[in-house]
C-alpha cells in the first residue's frame, strides 16, 4: 500500500479548476416523477390486497385502480428519458442481478402484468381466483417495486444518494405508502375510505421522519438537500407533509378536510420524491462532496 | 553552421541525443514543436543526462527539464559568450580536440581588429554600405577574396553557399601556433573578444542571476572531454533574430572548445521549422542556390562559365570537385542539348544581380516590379513578419497563385483581411488576379520529406488525391509541360531555355501523377550506362554522368530507393543507417572522424564511434565515416594535392578548406568573424557592450514607409511608448501559419483561441484580466487577444529594472473554425544579413486591456502610438 | 555500441493482445505522468481512431486545457496543472515552477460501476479484460453515468448513446496497440498485459523515490482498491484531486447487498405498516 500513499490532506481542498469529479445524473425531469408514479403503483398494490383481505371492496378496487394508473404512466415516463427511446426493449435482453435498473424492468413489467390482470378480472367480474393471484402477486412485487428505486439511486457515485443508501428505501417506502393512501383517500367513498387515511396518515409522518433522519445521518454530505432546488422542495414537502397529516387527522369526519389533506401528502411526497432527484445533480456537480468526503473532511 | 563546420545543417541526429551527458536546448522548445524527437532527451534524461532549457518563457519542455533558465529574449549571444568567457578563463576547454580540429591555433593576418579594439565592429565596415568588407579578417599570409570581381555574390560568400561550406583560402597555409600563446591566434583573439562577458555582465543583460548562469557553465564544462559530451539543440529560437547566424556561430564556438563535434551525444541538433524545410534548402527553393549548394550565377560575370567554376571551386576540399556537380547538374536539367561545347548550357540559367530574398521581392511587388506570384504551401499573409506589408503587397499584383489545402489568409485577403477591416483596401479597387489551387495532402501523394537531421524519408501515397487537388509534382510537371507546349516552334533564343529542358518523366494514373520515384532517380543520378550511382566520388565533369543533386548521389544507390527503407529498430544499431538515408552519403553523426584521437583511435570506450582499422586499412565503426574511408589518419597531403587529397589524416571537417573547425571565421559570413552581442533593432535596452553599435551594424533593414522601427531616431522615446518586450512561439497543438491546424476540428478545438501571456506582474501594471482581453501595439500593427495570466512568464532585472516580456503564439488568422489576430503583423522586417531571416522573436510592444478598436479607429491608435513614440507618422 | 536497451521506450513490453496460444490476455494502460509533455497527440489519435465528434471550440484558459475533462467526445483529456512552489530536484537545486502534465483516460476498473448496472448488457467485460460500451445495444439510459466514480462515461447528446474509451477494442483483436499509446512519443502512455505493467510501475517508483522526487505515487495499481484495481492505471505526482481525480474512488456496487437488505427491511415495514394501519382503522 505504500506505492499508494496519500499524502497529508492539504487544509484546503484542491481541485482540478473547480471542475466536478463526477458527471451529473442524465436522467430526465421524467425519471424524477416516476420516483412517484412508481411509488403510487407500488403502494397501491399492497393496500390493494390489504382492503381485499378485510372485504373492502370498495377501497380494494380504487386502489387497483390507482395501482393501474401509477403502472400505466411510469413506461411511458422511463421510455421518454431514454437516449434512444425505441431501443426499450433492450432492458428486457438479459436479468442482470447488479443492476437495480435491470430488475426494476422486471419488476414494473411484473407488476403491471399482475395489475392489469387484476383489474380486468375486477371489472369484468371473471376469474375470481386469477384476480386474487394476480393481486397477491402484485402484492408481493408492489413493496419491491418501491423500494427497488432507492437501490437504483444508492447504488451510483453520487454522493449524497450513495450515502443515504440505508435510509433512502425507508424514505421511499413510507412515500409510497403515503402517496397510495392519499390517492386512494380522494377516489374512495368516505364509508370505505378510512384504512386508505390510515395508510396516508401514517405513511406520511414515516416519510417526514425517514427523510429527517437520513439528512441528518449525512451530516455536510447532505448539504445538497439544504440548498438550491432540492432544498426548496424539501422544505416546501415538510410543510405540506405536516399540513397533510394534520388535515387527514381533523378530517376523520369531514371528508372535505380529508381530501385536502389527502391532495396535501400527494404533493408533499411529489416535492420530497422531487427534492431527492434533484439533490443527486447538485452533489456531483460541486467536487467537494467527492473529494473532502473521501478525505474524510466532510462527515457523513 | 556551415561556416564553422562544413555544413548547412545539423551536426547529428536526434536519437543521438540519448547519448548525451548534458543538453542544452536554447532557442528552441524542443518537447512543444520536436514532440516525437524530444523523446530522445527524455530517454538521455533517463540514463542521467543533465537537460537545461534557456528560454523566455516556462514551457512544455521545461516542465520536464533538469533546469530552466529564463533569460531575456535577445540576449543569448551574452549568454553564450559568457559561457566560452567561462570555458577560457577556466582553461576547461579540450585541448587536443582545439589543438588539432580547430583552427584555434591559426595566426590572423595584423589589419585584423576586433569589436574590442574599434567599440562595437570588426575592422572593413563601411559606415554608409553597412557592410563588412571580409579582407583585414585574412589568416596571415592569406588573401580573402575580396569585394567586387571576385566572388558571387557582393564580395564574398553568402551565408547560405556556406551552407556547404567551401569558402576558398588563397595563398599558401596558415602559419599556426600549436602552443595556443601567439597573441594573434585564434584561441587569444577569442579569450580577447569574450573577455568581458563575465558573468555580471550576463547577468545584468539577460536577467540570469551570475549563480545559475554558472550551473549551466559548468554543466557543460563537465561533459566535455575524451569521457563525455554534451549536445546543444536550437531551432528558430536562434535564427529569428539580426544576429542570428551568429548566435548559432556562438554555440558552435562552445562545441569546437568542447570537443563535442562529430562525437556521439555531442554536436548542435538545428531543429528546422517544419517536416521538410531542410529538403528546402538542399533542392532550393532559395533564389540564391542551385540544388547542393551550387550558387546561383550572378549577373556580374555574365557569359563565362570557366571563370564561374574556377572561383566557386576552392583549391582543397571537397568542393574542389564543383565542376562534377554542376555539370551533372545541367545534364540533369537539360539531357542531351547541354554539351561541353555550349557549356552545358550555362547560359540558360537564369542569374541574380542582387538579394531577391522573400522580403525584398514583397517590396518589389509594392514597387510595382513583381508582377506575379505563386505561392506553393505557405501562408505568408500570416507567418511573414510585417503581415500588411505582405497583404498590401499581394494587392498590388497583376495575379497571384495560391495552392493549398484550404483557402488560407494568403488567398482570401482581397474580400478578408486586417486591411479590409480597417478600409485600407477595399475589395472592388483590388485588381489582383487570384488563383485558387486545391492541392494534395502528404498521403495522397509519393515523395520524400527531408527532416531536420538531413535524414530522407519516402512517402507513399495511399490514396489518389480527390477531386481537383493535385501535388505540387503535378502541378510543375505539367505547367512546364503546357508552357513547352504554348512556345514550341519559337525561334527566340530567350525560350530555348525552356524548350530544351529533358521534361520527359513518365506519368502514372488516372490523374497522370508524374513519377517521384522518376524523379528521385534523377535526383540521386545516373552513370554513363544509365546505372543509379552510389555516391557523389562517381560524378564526372565530362558530361557522362547525371545527378540533380550530388548531396543526394547515392540515395537510389544500385537502383534501391534508399530513402524507402525501413528496417524495423529492433533489427539495427540505434544509429539505424537502414531507415531512410541520409545526406551525405548515409552519415548520421557530420565530422565523425572527430569521435576518433589524431591517431585514429576512439577518444574513450565509453564514446566511441568511427575509428580506424589498421588491419583492414580503413575508417569503420557504427556509422558510415564522414571521411575518405581508405586515409590514414597519418596522411600528409603530397606537393600540388587537390580537392579533398590536400587534407590530412587528421583533419575531419572535409568540407572546409583547411579541414578545421572554424572558430574564427575569416570569411564566408556578413557581420564578422565572431559573434557580439548586440541589441535586437527594437529594444527596451541598449547596449552596455559597446554603446556606439547598440544593434547588428550589418543588419538588413527593408526600408519602406511600412516598415517603420521604434528605436530608430527617438529610442528614449519609443521605449517609453513601446516598454515591453514582444516574442513569438509556437503551440504544439497548431503548425505554423495555421493552413494545417487551425482548419482542422481535432486541432482547432486543442487551442481555439488566440491568447496572449503574461506574468501577474505584467498583469497587474497593465491591468490585465485572467481570461479577458488584451490589445497588443507595436509601430507596426494592433492586435487582440485572450489574456492567458501565468507564472511561466518571469520577469527579468536587466541592467538595474525589471523588464516583462508578452509572449504570442503566431498561428492565427482570419479563416477557419479558429480564427483569430496575426501575432506576425507586429514585427518589423530587419534581417539576419547572411540569410535573410527576420526577428520575429524579439522586439517591443504595448499591451493594453480590452478589445482592440474596429475600422478606422485601429489606423487611428496605431498613428498615435507612432507620433507619440517620434516615429515619423506613416501616411496611409 | 553506445546506447544500451531504451529505458523508458517500453520496446521490452510484448504488446501483442494474445499470448502464444492465441489466448486473450489481461491488457491495460500505465500512464506515467512524469514524462508526459502536454502533446495532446493521445487525444488527436483516439479521436482519429475512432470517428470521435468535435468537442467544443471554447478556450478555457486552463492553462494549456481546452478540453476540460473526459467525456462522450473526448476520451483521452490532457490535463494541465501549474504550481508555483518549491520543489526539491535531486541535486538539492530548488525550482519554482512545476508544470504537471497528465493524460486521463478511462481507468477500465476491474470492478466497474458502469458495467455493473448497465441494464441492457450493453457494457461489458471484453477477452481482455477491458470495458466496452456495445453501441449497437445501448439504449442510452444513463445509468452508467452516474454510477462512474470517475466521471468518465457520458451521453452523447446528438446520438442518445453512451461513449467512451474502448482501449482500442477493435485494434487489440487485430494485436495492435491502441492509438493513443502508439501515438505518444515519450511512451508516457504505455500499454501490455496489466501484471507486467504493473511490474514496470513499480520499478519506476522506486527509481523516482531514489532520484528524490518523492511525490511519485500510483493510482490504480492496487488490486485491494476500491474498484479492483485498474486496467488503465497511473504513475501521479501529487494528490489525485489535483488532477480531477477522486481519492478513493469505490465502485457502487460493492454495497449492494446492504443496499438490498435495506430496502427489503422497508418493504417488508411497508407491507406491516399498511398492514397494521388498515388494522386498526377498520370501519
Amino acid at each position: 500500500m505504500s506505492r499508494e500513499m496519500s499524502m497529508v490532506p492539504a487544509a484546503k481542498p484542491r481541485t482540478y479548476y473547480g471542475h466536478p469529479v463526477l458527471k451529473p445524473p442524465v436522467w430526465s425531469p421524467e425519471v424524477g416523477v416516476y420516483l412517484f408514479t412508481g411509488g403510487l403503483a407500488g403502494g397501491s398494490a399492497v393496500l390493494a390486497a390489504t382492503a381485499r383481505a378485510q372485504g373492502n371492496d370498495v377501497l380494494a378496487r380504487r386502489a387497483l385502480g390507482t395501482a393501474l394508473a401509477g403502472v400505466a404512466m411510469s413506461p411511458a415516463l422511463l421510455i421518454k428519458d431514454l437516449g434512444v427511446p425505441r431501443r426499450f426493449h433492450h432492458m428486457l435482453r438479459v436479468v442482470k442481478v447488479t443492476s437495480p435498473m435491470n430488475l426494476g424492468t422486471w419488476i414494473l413489467s411484473g407488476v403491471g402484468a399482475a395489475l392489469g390482470i387484476a383489474a380486468a378480472c375486477d371489472v369484468l367480474g371473471i376469474m375470481p381466483r386469477v384476480r386474487r393471484v394476480a393481486e397477491t402477486g402484485a402484492a408481493v412485487l408492489g413493496p419491491v417495486l418501491s423500494t427497488y428505486t432507492a437501490v437504483l439511486l444508492s447504488d451510483t457515485a453520487v454522493p449524497a444518494w450513495h450515502g443515504a443508501q440505508l435510509e433512502l428505501p425507508f424514505v421511499f417506502a413510507a412515500s409510497s405508502a403515503a402517496t397510495a393512501g392519499a390517492a386512494a383517500t380522494i377516489l374512495t367513498p368516505q364509508s370505505h375510505a378510512r384504512p386508505a387515511c390510515a395508510v396516508a396518515l401514517g405513511g406520511v409522518v414515516a416519510e417526514i421522519a425517514a427523510a429527517e433522519a437520513m439528512k441528518r445521518r449525512l451530516g455536510d454530505a447532505g448539504d445538497p438537500y439544504h440548498g438550491g432546488e432540492s432544498g426548496r422542495f424539501g422544505r416546501v414537502a415538510t410543510a405540506l407533509g405536516a399540513l397533510g397529516a394534520g388535515a387527514l387527522v381533523l378530517g376523520r369526519r369531514r371528508r372535505p378536510l380529508a381530501v385536502a389533506g389527502a391532495a396535501a401528502v400527494l404533493a408533499a411526497s411529489f416535492c420530497e420524491r422531487w427534492s431527492i432527484f434533484r439533490a443527486g445533480t447538485a452533489s456531483a456537480s460541486d467536487p467537494r462532496y467527492t473529494v473532502d468526503l473521501q478525505r474524510g473532511r466532510l462527515t457523513a | 553552421m556551415g561556416t564553422s563546420f562544413g555544413r548547412g545543417g545539423a551536426t547529428t541526429f536526434q536519437q543521438d541525443l540519448q547519448n548525451a551527458d548534458c543538453i542544452v536546448i536554447q532557442g528552441s522548445n524542443m518537447a512543444e514543436c520536436h514532440p516525437v524527437g524530444f523523446q530522445w532527451v527524455m530517454e538521455a534524461h533517463e540514463r542521467g543526462a543533465t537537460v537545461i532549457h534557456v528560454d523566455p518563457r516556462f514551457t512544455r519542455t521545461s516542465a520536464v527539464c533538469d533546469l530552466h533558465v529564463p533569460l531575456r529574449a535577445g540576449s543569448d549571444i551574452a549568454f553564450l559568450g559568457g559561457i566560452i568567457n567561462h570555458i577560457l578563463t577556466n582553461e576547461r576547454y579540450f585541448r587536443e580536440y582545439v589543438v588539432e580540429y580547430t583552427n584555434a591555433a591559426t595566426i590572423v593576418g595584423e589589419d585584423f581588429r576586433d569589436t574590442e579594439d574599434l567599440d562595437g565592429v570588426f575592422s572593413g565596415f563601411d559606415a554608409e554600405k553597412g557592410a563588412y568588407s571580409p579582407a583585414s579578417w585574412a589568416y596571415e599570409g592569406m588573401q580573402v577574396a575580396s569585394a567586387a570581381g571576385q566572388r558571387e555574390h557582393d564580395g564574398h560568400a553568402s551565408g547560405e553557399r556556406t551552407g556547404s561550406g567551401g569558402v576558398e583560402l588563397e595563398g599558401a597555409e596558415p602559419p599556426q601556433d600549436r602552443s595556443l600563446q601567439h597573441p594573434r591566434c585564434v584561441l587569444q583573439l577569442l579569450r580577447r573578444h569574450y573577455r568581458r562577458y563575465t558573468p555580471e555582465f550576463v547577468e545584468e543583460t539577460c536577467g540570469v542571476s551570475r549563480d545559475l548562469f554558472l550551473r549551466v557553465a559548468e554543466a557543460l564544462c563537465e561533459s566535455s572531454g575524451p569521457e563525455r559530451t554534451g549536445a546543444f539543440v536550437y531551432a528558430v529560437g536562434w535564427t529569428q533574430h539580426t544576429v542570428g547566424v551568429q548566435y548559432i556561430r556562438t554555440a558552435a564556438i562552445i562545441q569546437a572548445l568542447l570537443g563535442n563535434i562529430g562525437r556521439p551525444g555531442g554536436g548542435i541538433m538545428a531543429l528546422r521549422g517544419h517536416a521538410s524545410i531542410q529538403g528546402s534548402t538542399d533542392i532550393p527553393t532559395l533564389y540564391n542556390l542551385l540544388p547542393g549548394y551550387v550558387p546561383m550565377p550572378h549577373t556580374e560575370h555574365y557569359g563565362d562559365y570557366h571563370e564561374y567554376v574556377r572561383r566557386n571551386s576552392p583549391r582543397t576540399g571537397f568542393w574542389g570537385h564543383m565542376e562534377e556537380y554542376f555539370v551533372s547538374l545541367m545534364k540533369a536539367y537539360y539531357g542531351g542539348a547541354a554539351t561541353a561545347e555550349n557549356q552545358w548550357c550555362f547560359d540558360h540559367l537564369p542569374r541574380i544581380d542582387g538579394d531577391h530574398s522573400v522580403y525584398v521581392f514583397t517590396k518589389g511587388m509594392l514597387d510595382g516590379t513583381v508582377k506575379g506570384l505563386l505561392v506553393l504551401g505557405e501562408n505568408p499573409s500570416v507567418g511573414s513578419a510585417n503581415g500588411r506589408f505582405n497583404r498590401l503587397a499581394i494587392a498590388k499584383l497583376d495575379w497571384l497563385v495560391v495552392r493549398d489545402l484550404v483557402e488560407i489568409e494568403t488567398a482570401s485577403f482581397w474580400y478578408r483581411s486586417p486591411e479590409i477591416e480597417t478600409g485600407e483596401l477595399r475589395t472592388e479597387d483590388i485588381a489582383t488576379e487570384v488563383f485558387l489551387m486545391p492541392a494534395a495532402a502528404h498521403t495522397e501523394k509519393s515523395g520524400s520529406f527531408t527532416n531536420t537531421q538531413r535524414l530522407l524519408q519516402w512517402h507513399h501515397a495511399a490514396v489518389e488525391p480527390p477531386g481537383d487537388c493535385r501535388s505540387e509534382l503535378w502541378f510543375m510537371y505539367h505547367l512546364g509541360r503546357i508552357i513547352r507546349e504554348k512556345l514550341r516552334g519559337s525561334t527566340d533564343p530567350r525560350d530555348r531555355a525552356i524548350l530544351d529542358l529533358a521534361w520527359d518523366y513518365p506519368v502514372e494514373g488516372t490523374i497522370a501523377e508524374p513519377s517521384a520515384d522518376a524523379v528521385l532517380r534523377e535526383i540521386s543520378g545516373r552513370g554513363p550506362d544509365g546505372e543509379q550511382l552510389g555516391s557523389y566520388t562517381e560524378l564526372k565533369k565530362d558530361g557522362s554522368t547525371t545527378c540533380g543533386c550530388w548531396i543526394y548521389c547515392g540515395s537510389y544507390a544500385d537502383g534501391v530507393n534508399q530513402t524507402a527503407r525501413r528496417t524495423p529498430h529492433d533489427r539495427q544499431s540505434y544509429v539505424a543507417p537502414e531507415w531512410g538515408w541520409a545526406w551525405p552519403a548515409n552519415r548520421r553523426i557530420l565530422y565523425n572522424r572527430a569521435s576518433a584521437t589524431p591517431g585514429g583511435e576512439p577518444w574513450s570506450e565509453r564514446r566511441r564511434y568511427v575509428w580506424w582499422d589498421a588491419a583492414q586499412g580503413r575508417w569503420t565503426g557504427e556509422d558510415v565515416p564522414d571521411f575518405v574511408a581508405t586515409r590514414p589518419p597519418g596522411y600528409t597531403p603530397p606537393e600540388g594535392a587537390t580537392a579533398e587529397d590536400a587534407l590530412r589524416g587528421t583533419e575531419p571537417f572535409i568540407m572546409q578548406a583547411d579541414g578545421k573547425a572554424w572558430i574564427y571565421v575569416p570569411d564566408g559570413l556578413k557581420d564578422g568573424p565572431f559573434p557580439t552581442h548586440y541589441e535586437p533593432a527594437e529594444s527596451p535596452f541598449t547596449s552596455t557592450l559597446h554603446p556606439a553599435h547598440p544593434t547588428n551594424p550589418a543588419r538588413q533593414v527593408i526600408r519602406h514607409r511600412l516598415n517603420p522601427i521604434a528605436n530608430g531616431r527617438h529610442p528614449a522615446l519609443s521605449r517609453e511608448v513601446f516598454p515591453y518586450v514582444v516574442t513569438s512561439y509556437r503551440l504544439t497543438e497548431h503548425h505554423t501559419a495555421g493552413g494545417m491546424s487551425r482548419f482542422v476540428d481535432y486541432l482547432a478545438e486543442l487551442q481555439p483561441a488566440f491568447f496572449c501571456e503574461v506574468s501577474p506582474a505584467l498583469a497587474a501594471e497593465r491591468g490585465l484580466e485572467h481570461g479577458g482581453w488584451a490589445t497588443i501595439v507595436s509601430a507596426r500593427a494592433v492586435i487582440e487577444a485572450r489574456v492567458l495570466v501565468t507564472e511561466r512568464m518571469r520577469p527579468l532585472r536587466v541592467q538595474g529594472r525589471t523588464t516583462h516580456t508578452v509572449g504570442l503564439p503566431y498561428h492565427w488568422g482570419t479563416n477557419g473554425p479558429s480564427a483569430g489576430d496575426s501575432a506576425n503583423d507586429l514585427y518589423h522586417l530587419v534581417l539576419d544579413p547572411n540569410v535573410h531571416i527576420q526577428e520575429v522573436k524579439a522586439a517591443t510592444c504595448d499591451i493594453r486591456p480590452g478589445r482592440r478598436p474596429r475600422g478606422p479607429a485601429l489606423l487611428a491608435l496605431l498613428d498615435d502610438y507612432r507620433v507619440r513614440a517620434g516615429i515619423r507618422r506613416a501616411a496611409r | 555500441m553506445i546506447a544500451g536497451p531504451p529505458t523508458i521506450v517500453s520496446h521490452l513490453v510484448d504488446t501483442r493482445s494474445h499470448d502464444a496460444t492465441g489466448a486473450p490476455r489481461s491488457m491495460g494502460f500505465f500512464t506515467d505522468t512524469s514524462i508526459c509533455i502536454g502533446c495532446k497527440a493521445c487525444e488527436v489519435a483516439c479521436k482519429e481512431w475512432n470517428h470521435v465528434p468535435q468537442d467544443g471550440l471554447d478556450w478555457t484558459g486552463e492553462s494549456y486545457d481546452n478540453t476540460g475533462c473526459i467525456g462522450a467526445n473526448s476520451w483521452r483529456h490532457v490535463a494541465f496543472i501549474e504550481q508555483a512552489r518549491p520543489v526539491r530536484q535531486d541535486d538539492g537545486a530548488h525550482g519554482d515552477l512545476r508544470w504537471l502534465m497528465a493524460s486521463d483516460v478511462c481507468k477500465h476498473c476491474a470492478k466497474a460501476g458502469c458495467l455493473d448496472v448497465c441494464p441492457t448488457g450493453a457494457l461489458m467485460r471484453t477477452e481482455f479484460g477491458t470495458v466496452v460500451v456495445q453501441s449497437d445495444v445501448c439504449n442510452g439510459c444513463g445509468y452508467c453515468v452516474s454510477a462512474c466514480p470517475f466521471g468518465v462515461i457520458d451521453r452523447r447528446e446528438e446520438d442518445g448513446r453512451v461513449w467512451k474509451c474502448t482501449l482500442c477494442y477493435d485494434r487489440l483483436r487485430g494485436d495492435m496497440e491502441p492509438a493513443c499509446a502508439q501515438a505518444c512519443p515519450t511512451k508516457s502512455i504505455q500499454f501490455g498485459p496489466v501484471d507486467e505493467l504493473r511490474r514496470i510501475a513499480d520499478d519506476r517508483v522506486r527509481t523516482l523515490h531514489r532520484r528524490g522526487v518523492s511525490e511519485a505515487r500510483l493510482y490504480g495499481a492496487d488490486r485491494d482498491d476500491g474498484v479492483g484495481g485498474f486496467g488503465a492505471f497511473f504513475l501521479l505526482l501529487d494528490d489525485p484531486e489535483v488532477y480531477g481525480l477522486p481519492p478513493t474512488p469505490v465502485v457502487p456496487t460493492r454495497d449492494l447487498g446492504r443496499m438490498w437488505g435495506a430496502a427489503a427491511a422497508a418493504a417488508v415495514s411497508m407491507v406491516a405498516g399498511v398492514v397494521v394501519a388498515a388494522l386498526r382503522s377498520r370501519a
